[in-house]
């Protein structure tokens, strides 16, 4: 509520700054002229002259020059008349300081700020959020540690997915090669130091990535996440069928309940491959068989009713994410974000629900 | 709330722009003081938000508030608190920010320090201002904008780039921003005169403290720059013609010759057009600075074309700038009265030498810029004009610039006696041919070239020396005579003095640092003794050392000259682990005006390190040089007094005159 009262005197204060010369009746100065710089010059001349700078010839011959200058302007601004008000333009003056001004100031910033969103300084964030500190002095515990003992694999296997959670991919990455150096080769953690890789890439999956993922593939072979990033890197190359090869192959081999089940169903429909987000096999199994419009139409009608539920009860965060991928996946992405809005809203009570709404959010690329 | 009402002041300040860019134009039209007043309380509002704006994101950074995106990507909570400052212009979207900051600040002076202004000039001016400033917060809103936030802040920032955090970064910047857009005062003041088809000594007089002011900050700007990349760089260069440097360079060329032509225009009511033609350009310069610096083309013309949103918008704001004023000088300026007229050697007529000269070293630069860039958009090949391209186009039109620079002051206005300032030059030619022939004999042998140029630097300052004892008539009058003359010359003379002195002494650095440079590089061991020059430095050893967000490498060095311990000095290597990027912290030593300096390079497996070792004589001239020109602008504009140039008087046969333009 403050925020807004704030930027209504911000907006009064700018209404004024236009307004007020309007609303003067006798304008204070009416400026300088030409005629003034060139009577000064007069003045500096003898001055000039007085203190031996110049000597009279010169001084004659440069007072009439200017003189001739001075004549000129003096022309000019009789010849240009005083100057006259004009009630009308400033009546339309004032109106576009009136409705322009907030017109404009509200349009543009509806549309780029995040009225809803506080600050976030990172004092208070460290006093209110008493969880994140022990983190960041126990990372900082681990660091010093291993910087002494810089062999300790278990505790490189530790330190580097909290430095890659933490967002310190470059360190993360450090830290898995240490892990795997002296704590042993593993398919997960090639596979983790080549999304930690990724991270430092801004999301790309790199050769050096590839080439880790390739070699958690080579130890074994249906290790999750680095298949699921190797169908990424061919989706980033162009390869869009060689990415849907490889996810309905995991999707294929997978157990029923496996948790990364929607992800690679979402991320198959993306490339143009077969299945709808998060779908009962049963459904799924029906789908194969209809035409591409029943085949929409019962995917439309399975979202509405869970658009539906959720209205109707709202703390299912879970539900949430869900409406939003396949919105997302339909290529709604209206309907996505305000969805968004509204999920938001249902959860804004529960500061734990609503942070995992958030996470979410993000993982979805609609926010961040 | 900070975040948002930051943002919020920004928008705030675009609406007002844009009243501002309009309502004055309409009241100078219908010639309605209160709608011409509307300008100058738009400006002072306009500035006031955009202050409030800059000062919001600097809480920003202060308090590592990482919800925000700029902040996240640029700030570490580790960082020390001058750096969480200076970060804030260290990167794009804050760098802009400071940008139309400076801008408004500009708007502002004039605003409240506008006075002397007619109304409608200053509505004028302050219009075109507000244009300017209405395509930048479009820009920066649309773009690049420093406000966006992140609904689930991280707990820790990125850092800022490492070569960054330098006490350079507080300073550099700024100036040099002040210097870029201190022009366009200059540039709205000769687009008001276009509009209102109006131009005369008087309007001189008031945009010359502009453009004097715009000029010792872009002087200061640039030396500070190239100061900043000999120590922080580590390879002890001072000015590599990198396309970021020639950005600032070409702006400081025109605006150079256009402080010069508007100096004629004011004493002399003569070089009108020409005068508003460099204003354009200069500030056109400057906004192309902005564009290859902030747009990315620099570091791959392909880098550009994959996210061209930012690249295009500032294309767009150049084209429309450029091309406009350009435009609307063709169409007005024949119609603008034509101005004084002089003879070809006259003060004038040097000054216009002058402007011939720095003109066509800018358009050199301006080339050799920008050539290779179009290459590379039209036929994909990647070439890079280096230092030897533009040694040999800049030095020769400098030469003959710097061989006239003693002469111009010594000539009289309208008509000149060549012969006569030859004459008083006399002492100087002697003094400078004294000066080759004993540096040439000192180094016999050496380079043949060094003495000449050290021979007409030498020129250069006696000639300005010169040209004081002349107006002070020294030894031709009793002393105390003279010394009461010095005391009543006006400053501005005194700073024209300093600022072609400065000139001298610059180019005595720079000869003395490129000729007679001695360096060592090599891999040096624990007790190891390198000599250069005639120092001799011993490596102590090597220690590690933590500091506030990296971690640092010192070795010591013992320099001793004739076995007597002269100083110890510690070059470093820094290690920053949120960029995973280091820097090397080069050590300097000062000896009068030259400096040992040593940079240390990679460690080998045996425990020995590759070190650079150079000693360069008098290098320090080189911003000496600069600073003694920016403090003869500083006099000449602490000189409020009016400049007239008094012409001398026709003798019986008249000569031919011709016109100025």
């Amino acid at each position: 509520m403050t925020l807004w009262f704030v930027f209504a005197l911000m907006t009064v204060a700018a209404i004024f700054a236009v307004l007020w010369p309007l609303s003067r009746s006798r304008p204070a100065g009416t400026g300088g002229s030409e005629v003034v710089v060139y009577r000064d010059q007069l003045a500096e001349i003898d001055r000039d002259m007085a203190s031996g700078i110049i000597a009279a010839p010169e001084a004659e011959a440069a007072r009439i020059e200017i003189s001739r200058r001075l004549l000129a302007a003096a022309d000019q601004s009789e010849s240009e008349g005083p100057a006259k008000g004009n009630l009308k333009l400033r009546r339309m003056a004032a109106t576009l300081a009136l409705v322009g001004l907030p017109a404009i100031a509200a349009s543009f910033y509806l549309t780029l700020g995040s009225p809803r969103l506080g600050d976030f300084p990172l004092a208070e964030r460290s006093r209110v959020v008493d969880a994140n500190q022990p983190l960041a002095d126990l990372v900082a515990q681990v660091e010093a540690h291993l910087e002494k003992s810089p062999t300790d694999g278990r505790g490189w296997a530790v330190l580097a997915p909290v430095l890659s959670r933490l967002g310190r991919y470059d360190d993360a990455v450090r830290a898995y090669r240490n892990a795997i150096t002296y704590a042993g080769d593993s398919a997960d953690r090639r596979a983790d130091l080549g999304e930690a890789l990724m991270g430092t890439a801004g999301g790309v999956v790199t050769a050096d990535a590839k080439a880790e993922f390739e070699r958690a593939v080579a130890q074994a072979a249906d290790n999750a996440k680095a298949n699921y990033f190797l169908g990424l890197a061919a989706e980033q190359d162009g390869r869009k069928a060689d990415a849907a090869a490889i996810w309905q192959g995991m999707l294929a081999k997978a157990p029923a309940d496996a948790p990364w089940r929607p992800l690679v169903q979402a991320a198959l429909v993306r490339v143009g491959g077969v299945a709808a987000p998060a779908l009962p096999d049963g459904a799924v199994a029906a789908a194969k068989d209809m035409s591409e419009t029943d085949r929409n139409s019962m995917i439309r009608g399975m979202v509405d009713r869970l658009a539906t539920r959720l209205k109707q009860n709202g703390d299912d965060v879970e539900g949430w994410l869900r409406l939003v991928r396949a919105y997302l996946v339909m290529g709604e992405r209206d309907k996505a974000i305000s969805a968004q809005a509204d999920a938001r809203q249902a959860v804004a009570k529960d500061a734990e629900r609503l942070r995992q709404l958030n996470e979410g959010l993000k993982n979805l690329g609609l926010d961040g | 709330m900070i975040a948002e009402s930051g943002h919020y002041a920004l928008v705030l300040a675009l609406g007002l722009a844009l009243i501002q860019s309009t309502v004055p134009l309409l009241g100078a039209r219908w010639r309605d003081v209160a709608l011409m007043n509307v300008a100058r309380s738009t400006a002072l509002a306009q500035l006031l938000f955009v202050a409030a704006s800059f000062a919001a994101l600097v809480t920003l950074h202060v308090t590592s508030d990482f919800s925000v995106v700029n902040v996240y990507e640029n700030s570490h909570s580790l960082k020390p608190m001058i750096y969480k400052i200076t970060g804030v212009w260290g990167n794009h979207e804050g760098s802009m920010l400071l940008w139309v900051s400076i801008l408004a600040l500009f708007g502002g002076l004039v605003a409240a320090f506008g006075n002397n202004l007619p109304l409608s000039l200053r509505a004028h001016v302050l219009a075109v201002q507000a244009w300017i400033a209405s395509a930048f917060y479009l820009f920066i809103l649309i773009t690049s904008n420093p406000f966006l936030r992140i609904a689930n802040p991280p707990i820790e920032g990125r850092d800022l780039n490492p070569v960054l955090q330098d006490i350079g970064l507080a300073v550099h910047p700024p100036m040099l921003y002040l210097g870029y857009v201190g022009f366009s005062i200059s540039f709205s003041f000769a687009v008001a005169a276009l509009l209102e088809g109006r131009i005369d000594a008087a309007w001189a007089r008031w945009v010359r403290p502009w453009i004097l002011m715009a000029w010792i900050f872009l002087t200061l700007g640039i030396a500070m720059g190239s100061y900043w990349a000999y120590y922080e760089l580590g390879w002890g260069g001072w000015w590599f013609w990198d396309p970021v440097e020639n950005a600032s360079l070409m702006p400081w060329l025109a605006g150079t010759a256009l402080l010069h032509s508007a100096l004629v225009m004011e004493k002399r009511n003569a070089l009108k057009v020409w005068t508003i033609l460099l204003s354009i350009l200069t500030f056109s310069l400057s906004l192309l600075g902005t564009f290859l610096v902030r747009s990315g083309v620099l570091t791959s013309v392909h880098a550009f074309a994959t996210d061209p949103r930012r690249g295009v918008f500032i294309l767009l704001i150049l084209f429309i700038f450029i091309g406009g004023s350009f435009s609307l000088y063709a169409w007005r300026a024949p119609s603008l009265k034509q101005g004084g007229l002089f003879a070809p050697i006259s003060r004038e007529g040097a000054l216009v030498l002058n402007n011939l000269l720095l003109t066509t070293a800018c358009a050199t630069v301006f080339i050799g810029t920008l050539y290779p860039l179009a290459l590379e958009v039209l036929t994909g090949e990647k070439i890079s004009v280096g230092a030897p391209f533009f040694n040999f186009t800049f030095a020769p039109l400098f030469v003959p610039l710097l061989l006239a620079v003693p002469f111009g002051p010594l000539l009289a206005w309208k008509r000149g006696d060549l012969l006569g300032a030859a004459q008083r030059l006399t002492v100087a030619g002697i003094v400078s041919l004294v000066v080759i022939a004993l540096v040439w004999a000192w180094t016999y042998g050496g380079a043949t070239l060094a003495p000449l140029a050290i021979g007409l630097a030498v020129f250069v300052i006696a000639g300005a020396l010169c040209d004081l004892a002349e107006r002070v008539g020294l030894f031709r009058i009793p002393l105390s005579i003279s010394l009461r003359r010095a005391r009543g010359l006006p400053r501005a003379t005194w700073g024209t003095v300093f600022a072609h002195a400065g000139l001298g002494v610059a180019l005595i650095g720079i000869v003395c640092e490129t000729t007679w440079n001695s360096e060592y590089i090599g891999e040096m061991k624990a007790n190891d003794v390198a000599a250069v020059a005639s120092y001799q430095l011993r490596l102590d050893g090597l220690t590690q050392r933590q500091g506030p967000n990296f971690r640092e490498m010192v070795a010591q060095f013992t320099v001793s000259r004739d076995g007597e311990k002269v100083a110890l000095m510690t070059p470093s290597k820094r290690n920053f682990t949120t960029r995973g990027a280091s820097t090397t912290e080069a050590a300097l030593l000062t000896r009068g005006a030259s400096q040992l300096y040593i940079s240390l390079g990679d460690t080998a497996a045996d425990g020995s390190i590759a070190v650079r070792i150079y000693h360069k004589p008098l290098v320090l001239l080189i911003w000496w040089g600069p600073v003694l020109m920016a403090f003869g602008g500083l006099l000449s504009l602490s000189d409020r007094r009016l400049r007239v140039g008094a012409p001398k008087p026709a003798k019986a046969a008249a000569r031919a005159l011709q016109a100025a333009e």
